[in-house]
C-alpha cells in the first residue's frame, strides 16, 4: 500500500502535465481542424443547428473547385511565391554583404551608418507605407509583383542579424585567408558566408514568415484581384463570401496550405531558426 | 609629440586602408542606399505630410500646419484607438508571456512527447492572420457558429462575439494570444537551455522548493530573454491590424471599442484618402512605440540580469 501511493505520487504530475499539455495542443490545433471539416460541408449543413453536424455528412470536394475558379487561385499562387521568393534572395544576399562590413571591416561612416539600421528597427512600418506606396504610385509600378517585393528589397533586421552572426566568428579564419592570398570579396565569399549557413537560414525562414503573413502592404497597393496575395485575397473573399462558410473555409485551407507544408517538412529548421535569431539578437 | 602620427594617419590612408573602406561601401551599398530610400526618408516625409490636407481631388495637398493634430486631439476615436491599442498589447503580451513561460518550462525539462508539443503550439505562427480569423470568426459567429452551439448544450445563451462591443476586444485578444505564443515559447525554451543544469542541482541539494528555484534561478537567468521576448512581443501587438480588420469592418457595432491606431491609419489614408491626416495618427503610434522602448531600456536595467 505504501509503494502503491508513492509510486502514484510520482507519476501524478506528469499525467496532470500531459493532461494540461493535450488540452492546449487541442485548443491551437482544433481550429484548423474545424476548418477543415467546415470546407467539406453544404452551406445548408453548416449553418444547421439542430441536429448539429460535426464531421460532414459527405464529403464536399466541389467547394475547392469553386474557390480555386472564382478565385483565380494558381495567380494568387504565383504572385505569393514570387513575392516571398524575391524577398528572400534580395534581404539574405544584401543583408549578408552589408552585415559582414559592419561586423568585420573598418570604414568611415560605419557607427553613423549602424546607428541608421538600428533606427529602422525601431520605428513602426506603418511609417513608411504613404510614401512607399507613392513612390511605387510615381513609377507607375502598381499592381505588379515589384511592388509586393519593394518594401522587402533590403533588411535592416537581416542586416542587424546577420551581423551577430558573423562576430562569433573566430577572427583567425579570416587572417589566414587573407594571408593565403584571398582579397576581402573572397574572403568574405568563400570563407565566412558558409560558415554562417545558420544565420543565412534562421533570415530565410523569418523573411518567407512574415512576407507570407504581410497583409496591410498587399492590399494597399495591389488593388487587383489578379495582383494579390494570398493573404490580401482572404480579405475580399472574406467579404464576397458572406454567409458562405463551406467556400470561406475552402479558401483559408488553400491559403494556409503552403506554409503548413513548409512547416511539416522543415519543422526543425523553422523551430531552430527562431531560436537562434532570438538569441543573438 | 606621440599624437602625430595618429592623426597623419587618419588624415592619409593606406593603400591597404583605402582597399578596405571601398570594399566595405561596396558591401553596404545597397542596404544603405535602400535603406535610405526606403525607410530613412520616408518616416520625414512622413511627418512633413502631417502637417498636409490631401482630399480626394488630385493631388492637390493643402499646407495647414498644425491642424491635423489639433483634429487628432479632439477626435474621439483616435483616442478609444489609443486605449485600444493598450488594451490590447496590455493583455496578449501579458497573459500571452506568462502562459508561454510556463510552458516554456514545462517542456524544457524531461519530459516525454516535449518535441511533440512545441510543433504542435508553433502551428498558428506559420499560419497567416487572414486566414487565422476568418476562422476564428466563424468559429465566433453569433447563429451558426460553434462555441454559441457549444454554450447551448450547457443551455447558456449565446454570446455576441464579435458585434457586441463589451465583448469584441475580448475575443480578439483571444486570437491574439492564440496566435503568438508559440513563437514566445520557442524563445523562452530556448534562453532557458542556456541555464547551467548544476545551478538547479545545488539548489535541490540546499532543499529549495520548485516556486523558489523558479523564482530565483528559472527567472533570474532567462531574464535577457524574456526582455527580448517582451519588447518584440509588444512592438508587434502595438502594431496589431490584420486580426481587427478582418474581424470586423467599420460599420460593425463594436467599431469604436476595437479599431487599432494602424486600423485607424490605414482607414485615413487609404480608405478615405485623407493621407496627411492618417500621417498624423502614425506619428501618435510611433511616439508611443518610442517612449515604451525608452522606458523599457531604463527599466531593463533593474529586473534584467545579464551574464
Amino acid at each position: 500500500m505504501e509503494k502503491l501511493s508513492f509510486s502514484f505520487r510520482k507519476h501524478r504530475a506528469p499525467i496532470l502535465l500531459h493532461a494540461v499539455l493535450i488540452l492546449i495542443s487541442v485548443i491551437m490545433v482544433f481550429p484548423f481542424v474545424w476548418m477543415v471539416l467546415t470546407s467539406l460541408k453544404t452551406v445548408t449543413e453548416s449553418t444547421r443547428m439542430a441536429p448539429f453536424s460535426f464531421l460532414p455528412e459527405s464529403f464536399q470536394w466541389v467547394n475547392y473547385a469553386t474557390v480555386w475558379k472564382q478565385n483565380d487561385f494558381f495567380q494568387l499562387y504565383l504572385n505569393t511565391f514570387g513575392m516571398v521568393a524575391l524577398r528572400v534572395l534580395c534581404a539574405v544576399v544584401f543583408s549578408a554583404m552589408a552585415a559582414y562590413a559592419f561586423a568585420r571591416l573598418t570604414f568611415p561612416g560605419k557607427r553613423f551608418l549602424f546607428g541608421l539600421v538600428l533606427f529602422q528597427m525601431m520605428v513602426p512600418t506603418q511609417v513608411f507605407v504613404i510614401p512607399q506606396y507613392l513612390m511605387v504610385d510615381a513609377m507607375g509600378m502598381r499592381n505588379t509583383l515589384f511592388a509586393l517585393v519593394f518594401p522587402g528589397l533590403v533588411s535592416a533586421f537581416g542586416t542587424f542579424l546577420l551581423r551577430q552572426f558573423f562576430m562569433g566568428l573566430p577572427k583567425e579564419l579570416e587572417e589566414s585567408a587573407r594571408l593565403d592570398g584571398c582579397n576581402i570579396g573572397q574572403t568574405f565569399v568563400w570563407v565566412m558566408l558558409p560558415l554562417t549557413h545558420s544565420g543565412l537560414a534562421a533570415l530565410a525562414i523569418f523573411t518567407v514568415l512574415f512576407a507570407f503573413k504581410d497583409l496591410m502592404w498587399p492590399l494597399v497597393v495591389n488593388t487587383d484581384i489578379g495582383a494579390a496575395t494570398l493573404s490580401s485575397a482572404l480579405s475580399k473573399i472574406g467579404s464576397s463570401y458572406s454567409v458562405d462558410y463551406p467556400n470561406l473555409m475552402a479558401a483559408s485551407v488553400l491559403a494556409v496550405v503552403p506554409m503548413l507544408l513548409l512547416y511539416s517538412v522543415f519543422q526543425r529548421q523553422f523551430i531552430e531558426g527562431i531560436a537562434t535569431s532570438g538569441g543573438k539578437l | 609629440m606621440s599624437q602625430f602620427p595618429a592623426a597623419e594617419r587618419k588624415a592619409r590612408p593606406t593603400q591597404r586602408q583605402w582597399n578596405e573602406w571601398r570594399w566595405a561601401w561596396g558591401l553596404i551599398a545597397p542596404t544603405m542606399i535602400g535603406l535610405i530610400v526606403l525607410n530613412i526618408i520616408p518616416i520625414f516625409q512622413t511627418v512633413y505630410m502631417s502637417f498636409f490636407k490631401s482630399g480626394a481631388f488630385g493631388k492637390g495637398n493643402l499646407y495647414v500646419g498644425l491642424e491635423n493634430y489639433r483634429t487628432l486631439l479632439a477626435d474621439t476615436q483616435v483616442w478609444s484607438a489609443t486605449r485600444n491599442t493598450l488594451v490590447y498589447t496590455l493583455c496578449v503580451v501579458g497573459i500571452g508571456t506568462v502562459l508561454a513561460l510556463l510552458l516554456a518550462v514545462a517542456l524544457n525539462g524531461k519530459l516525454r512527447g516535449k518535441g511533440v508539443y512545441r510543433t504542435l503550439y508553433f502551428i498558428p505562427m506559420v499560419a497567416t492572420p487572414a486566414a487565422v480569423t476568418l476562422i476564428w470568426k466563424w468559429l465566433y459567429n453569433y447563429r451558426f457558429g460553434l462555441f454559441n452551439h457549444l454554450l447551448s448544450v450547457f443551455g447558456i445563451a449565446p454570446v455576441n462575439w464579435i458585434d457586441d462591443p463589451n465583448v469584441a476586444m475580448i475575443s480578439i485578444v483571444i486570437v491574439g494570444i492564440w496566435s503568438t505564443l508559440g513563437y514566445s515559447m520557442v524563445l523562452l525554451i530556448a534562453g532557458l537551455q542556456e541555464i547551467p543544469r548544476d545551478y538547479y542541482e545545488a539548489a535541490q541539494i540546499d532543499g529549495a522548493s520548485a516556486q523558489k528555484q523558479f523564482f530565483h534561478i528559472t527567472v533570474p537567468l532567462v531574464s535577457p530573454t524574456l526582455f527580448f521576448v517582451l519588447v518584440t512581443s509588444v512592438i508587434t501587438a502595438m502594431q496589431v491590424f490584420d486580426i481587427v480588420y478582418m474581424m470586423l469592418g467599420v460599420t460593425s457595432p463594436s467599431y469604436d471599442a476595437t479599431v487599432s491606431l494602424v486600423y485607424l491609419f490605414y482607414n485615413n489614408s487609404f480608405k478615405y484618402s485623407n493621407k496627411g491626416y492618417g500621417s498624423a495618427v502614425i506619428m501618435v503610434l510611433l511616439v508611443i512605440i518610442l517612449l515604451i522602448t525608452a522606458l523599457q531600456n531604463r527599466m531593463q536595467k533593474k529586473w534584467v540580469h545579464y551574464q
